[in-house]
């Protein structure tokens, strides 16, 4: 299963007002890295549907929310809850290291 | 049990890869979770690749290495390796999913990671203006001024690159000599956008959340200046990813892993190195590829070597 997109239009109502921790993978389709990063996200977020849901946002089709998060680096991996960036990851790692960085909200 | 596990993807790696798998060796390639393809992903064109007079894009040049790789048996895996032991006759390789394989032979072609300023706010900042990928950030300066630190061919070609969302690009060298080559130098020299500012070496970083400048040094007068930037590019070379061979195979004062003369054999029989981690000097594709081939004919006749040891000793018992 793939995460599901998020766009400028739909980012308050699914992300700022999900009630749930809900972290957005910035990406964008010529940044290598991104593609890397991206089927370990999804093994995450498979791996704990109950734990964290993660959706992602495409920079160049939503400049919006890329801009007001002041996204300077992708992936740019951001954690919300209640509306707020609770945590922030940079850069692509490989799994071990994504989790280590996640473990709060995923255990 | 493998006849030879190939670790890392880069030029050294593939090429490695494809002579292996064409000299029925079936390779397991551990090709990184999350950095398979080797520092060509991070770049945009190629031009000095021979075969590729009109260029090619860094990541689809090693795509097809990766597919000719395949299309002769190798087997690609994507995972880090957490740890190796090489002693003995087995080399194991463990990774990070856990999984153990086994090989007679290695190729080790980690290659190398970029080296950073060693600055305070460097970490601090990364991903906030700091940078080590123009192609990956570029986009995200559009109508900005930024700086990048060094005076190779990376740091020519970012310059260059990064014109494309820019306003303006300071390129920062300590000193008046370039490594870059001619044609790099020339082309970033004429770009109207870049202003070259050489003999000067970047002391801080600044920015509260986002960078907002750089402190730099004349390296000559000692005059000291702050430079309004908001982004970083770091591109002052790097060093070779050897931390986990480090207590088992022997370094070079460079740092790289040391090899018998023109040979890729290392100080463990059976373990071979190849690419940018055993090349403080060229570090091109091209010269990487030509060392995995090395690797992988030196692994080759290693193996050759241990079956017929083992034929004779069987023949010898019976």
């Amino acid at each position: 299963m793939s995460t599901r997109d998020v766009t400028d239009a739909t980012f308050e109502a699914e992300v700022l007002k999900n009630e749930k921790t809900i972290m957005v993978d910035f990406w964008a389709e010529w940044c290598g890295p991104c593609r890397a990063v991206s089927p370990i996200l999804d093994a995450i977020a498979a791996e704990h549907p109950d734990k964290l849901e993660i959706v992602k946002l495409d920079v160049d089709a939503n400049p919006e929310t890329a801009m007001k998060y002041q996204i300077t680096s992708i992936p740019a991996m951001k954690v919300f809850r209640g509306g707020e960036v609770v945590k922030t990851v940079i850069g692509a790692k490989p799994k071990p290291a994504l989790e280590a960085d996640l473990a709060e909200f995923l255990a | 049990m493998r006849h030879v596990i190939i670790i890392g993807s880069g030029p050294a790696g593939y090429t490695a890869a494809i002579y292996a798998a064409r000299a029925n060796l079936s390779p397991l390639v551990i090709a990184s979770s999350v950095e398979f393809g080797g520092e060509l992903m991070k770049t945009t064109e190629v031009e000095n690749f021979p075969g590729f007079p009109d260029g090619i894009m860094g990541p689809d040049l090693m795509t097809r290495m990766q597919q000719q790789a395949e299309k002769f048996g190798a087997e690609i895996v994507y995972d880090d390796v957490v740890s190796l032991e090489l002693d003995g006759p087995v080399k194991a390789v463990t990774l990070g999913n856990g999984d153990r394989h086994e090989a007679h032979a290695v190729i080790y072609a980690t290659g190398s990671a970029y080296r950073k300023l060693g600055l305070p706010d460097e970490d601090r900042l990364s991903g906030y203006g700091v940078s080590w990928c123009a192609t990956c950030d570029g986009a995200f300066f559009r109508q900005k001024t930024v700086a990048v630190i060094g005076g190779g061919d990376s740091a020519m070609e970012e310059a260059t690159f990064l014109t494309r969302f820019v306003d303006k690009v300071y390129l920062i060298h300590r000193s008046e000599n370039f490594r870059a080559s001619a044609a790099m130098i020339d082309r970033a020299k004429a770009d109207e956008k870049i202003e070259f500012i050489m003999n000067a070496r970047v002391d801080q970083i600044l920015g509260a959340d986002l960078v907002s400048g750089i402190g730099i040094v004349d390296t000559v007068t000692g005059e000291q200046r702050v430079l309004d930037v908001q982004g970083v590019f770091v591109a002052i070379g790097a060093d070779p990813r050897t931390h986990l061979v480090h207590g088992l195979l022997e370094l070079t004062e460079q740092g790289t892993i040391a090899v018998d003369g023109r040979s890729s054999r290392t100080s463990l029989p059976g373990v071979f190195a190849a690419g940018d981690v055993v090349d403080p000097t060229y570090k091109q594709a091209i010269t990487a590829a030509g060392s995995g081939t090395v690797a992988a004919l030196d692994a080759q006749h290693y193996l050759e070597t241990v079956h017929d040891a083992s034929r004779t000793a069987a023949t010898a018992s019976a």
